[in-house]
């Protein structure tokens, strides 16, 4: 059993392939630094982390597959899912050593098994695009919190760019602890040493809300609750479209 | 803005509320630099509602009143309920601050006639004038055409909407005039013209000048109610299908009747809304224009209403075992799209799988293709030959429907996005 062990990047784990090539030693396990190496293994290598290198294989990727399919490879990283990592690695081996692109093979286990995560990812992304909730605070930021399945926000901003691009906001990943700000010019991750209510809680003090803000919150609860059809409730299609793990940072559902 | 906004919304979205368009998808009005708004891409729906419908848009009334008295329409004069009316400036407002909280992807504007038709267009144009043009604002806009408006209106709308709509409510004419004596066909389908004609000519227009304006880039929809009348599915469908001849037509949508005006008895008493018809004509709508069935193939004079029990492509599937079964490995496209059980998605996925390996039941489950209903209709590398053919239709339906008594209970409402498989 071989294992290598890298820093949990993505780049870094460009780098393992490269290395994997130039060892010819390919990893049964993947092992992030400090992590427990198993009771028996054969070799350990650990990677050490090179834009050059990791450049290199993805430009390498980048002639052998199409743009969606590269796009995939980045996306299912977002995943974080506990083995994501390894089954990259075999993808991107496959692809090297392939005569051609093996990106719609789905009788390859390894093929289909990354399209499934990447659906996945992109249903959150979607998600998140769907129920996030500005909340404006007193100082004219529009603040939005929630904690979505996957590290999807970076995949969400294009989105807000596109929409609101007249206003300040702030999204941010409860979870993750991060997020990204708007100033009205650039987009920036931002990370918060000391955390105020609102990036704990998700949801702004009415203290330093903007005065309208709880109106226009009461305004589109009660939107909600009259425009459904009370001859056609459907409780069952309601979980099913709005799952019940959002609900927690709607607005509407908190009405 | 202020509390008395809360009374407002609350009886004009009310009003709105029958009205089950609710796609903000077809356009592209993309965003512009430093301003608010993007109607680019797919529609997207930010909440649901508690009876499972897509809430995309902000549907609202500018105003509930109304001279007319159609005898399907909670808004009639003839009711006795709180009627509002909205400023121009406050359902602006309420627009641009609900959008800027994520909350919807544009508006959807419709409203009763109060005065004449023109006089209530107008305040709509301005609406939707002020939208663009003041607040600068790039989402999404669905606005009612009302009858009996003039084609000056109808143009001005067009330029700052994204699709327009008239509703034709009843299928039938006869109909459409008992209950609703001030309308005829002539008011519904004048309206739609000109805003064909608008579409028609602004097409004309940017085939001369790139920067021509463009007009309802999305094109017209409208609803019909279903089960007010003693109209048939076939009635309807050949409407639907004539319809969506003419090019600016985009969407039909289906409404199961909800008798919000027990006392008038002109109108069935139903217990419920007719969910389950309703969904079949979406399916049969989708037939339509994504699988290339004709109008005939689904409804005719034999078959003159959907069956509840079975999906209209299974119904035709069994109508015509002949035509089956289809070899996946070999059929085209689009004799793979008429199999039961088969969508677009499916369909597609097996033309690209096959090109790889030759497809067994195995590899067919693999890309996720779902054989329920497909296995009576195909053959691939190792299927059993248990076809249609083999077992007759009558015994294949009985097979499929064996279980479904609770299926459709609870499939009351299905959203017609994707469920023609
Ligand atoms: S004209 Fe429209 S709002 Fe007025 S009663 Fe008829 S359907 Fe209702």
């Amino acid at each position: 059993m071989v294992i290598f062990i890298y820093d949990k990047t993505f780049d870094g784990l460009l780098t393992a392939v490269f290395d994997a090539y130039s060892y010819k030693k390919f990893p049964d396990i993947l092992l992030g630094e400090g992590e427990t190496l198993p009771l028996f293994y054969d070799e350990s290598f650990t990677v050490t982390t090179d834009s050059e290198r990791s450049e290199r294989v993805w430009k390498g990727l980048q002639k052998k597959l199409s743009v969606p399919a590269l796009s995939q490879l980045t996306t299912c990283w977002l995943s974080e899912l506990p083995e994501i990592d390894l089954l990259l690695f075999r993808y991107i081996r496959k692809t090297i050593d392939a005569p051609r692109s093996i990106e719609l093979n789905f009788g390859d286990p390894d093929v289909l098994e990354l399209s499934k995560v990447f659906k996945q990812v992109k249903n959150e992304r979607l998600r998140v695009i769907q129920f996030l909730r500005f909340q404006k605070a007193a100082d004219g930021t529009y603040f939005a919190a929630l904690k979505p399945l996957y590290n999807v926000l970076s995949l969400v901003i294009p989105y807000l760019q596109d929409r609101f691009a007249d206003q300040k906001w702030l999204l941010y990943d409860l979870k993750r602890e991060y997020g990204y700000y708007y100033d009205l010019t650039t987009v920036t991750e931002v990370h918060f040493e000391q955390k105020e209510g609102h990036l704990l809680t998700g949801f702004l003090d009415e203290s330093i809300m903007d005065q309208d803000e709880k109106l226009f919150q009461q305004l589109w609860q009660t939107y909600f609750k009259t425009i459904a059809i009370k001859e056609r409730l459907n409780p069952k299609l309601h979980r099913q479209n709005l799952p019940a793990r959002f609900w927690k940072y709607l607005t509407e559902k908190r009405g | 803005m202020d509390e008395s906004v809360l009374n407002k919304l609350k009886i004009l979205a009310e009003s709105a509320k029958y009205d089950v368009s609710c796609a903000s998808s077809g356009t592209s009005r993309s965003h512009k630099k430093g301003q608010i708004g993007s109607a680019e891409g797919w529609g997207i729906c930010h909440s649901f509602a508690e009876d499972g419908r897509c809430i995309s848009l902000l549907k609202i009334m500018l105003t509930n009143n109304c001279i007319y008295d159609c005898a399907y329409c909670i808004n009639r004069r003839s009711n006795d309920l709180p009627r509002a009316t909205f400023s121009v400036t406050e359902l602006v407002n309420l627009t641009i601050e609900f959008y800027r909280r994520n909350y919807i992807e544009g508006l959807f504007l419709s409203s009763g006639v109060v005065r004449n038709p023109d006089y209530t267009m107008e305040r709509l144009v301005r609406v939707v004038k002020d939208l663009r043009q003041v607040y600068k604002f790039n989402g999404y806009i669905h606005m009612k055409s009302i009858p009996g408006a003039s084609q000056e209106l109808v143009n001005e709308a067009g330029l700052y909407a994204d699709r327009m709509s008239v509703n034709i409510e009843i299928p039938n004419e006869q109909s459409l005039q008992l209950l609703a004596p001030e309308k005829d066909f002539q008011s519904v389908f004048t309206p739609m013209r000109f805003i064909q004609q608008g579409m028609l000519q602004s097409a004309e227009d940017r085939k001369k000048y790139r920067h021509a304006p463009r007009f309802v880039p999305a094109g017209q929809s409208t609803q019909m109610i279903v089960g007010a009348t003693p109209d048939k599915d076939k009635d309807i469908l050949h409407l639907t299908s004539a319809l969506y001849k003419r090019p600016s037509m985009k969407r039909v949508y289906y409404s199961g009747f909800v008798p919000v005006n027990a006392y008038d008895h002109r109108l069935p008493a139903l217990k419920q809304p007719p969910l389950i018809r309703e969904n079949r004509l979406y399916q049969a709508d989708w037939l339509l224009r994504f699988y290339n069935f004709k109008v005939d193939e689904i409804v005719d004079d034999s078959y003159p209403d959907l069956d509840l029990e079975i999906d209209p492509k299974l119904a035709w599937a069994l109508r015509h075992p002949e035509a089956f079964p289809i070899d996946v490995n070999r059929a085209d496209y689009e004799m793979l799209l008429r199999v039961p059980g088969l969508g677009v998605k499916s369909a597609k996925m097996i033309v690209t799988a096959r090109r790889y390996s030759r497809l067994g039941t195995a590899q067919l489950k693999q890309i996720g293709v779902v054989l329920k209903k497909a296995q009576y209709f195909i053959t691939c590398h190792e299927l059993p030959t248990k076809t249609v053919n083999e077992l007759k239709p009558e015994n294949v339906r009985r097979i499929l429907t064996q279980r479904t008594n609770r299926k459709i209970d609870d499939g009351q409402l299905i959203i017609p996005f994707d469920f023609i498989n």
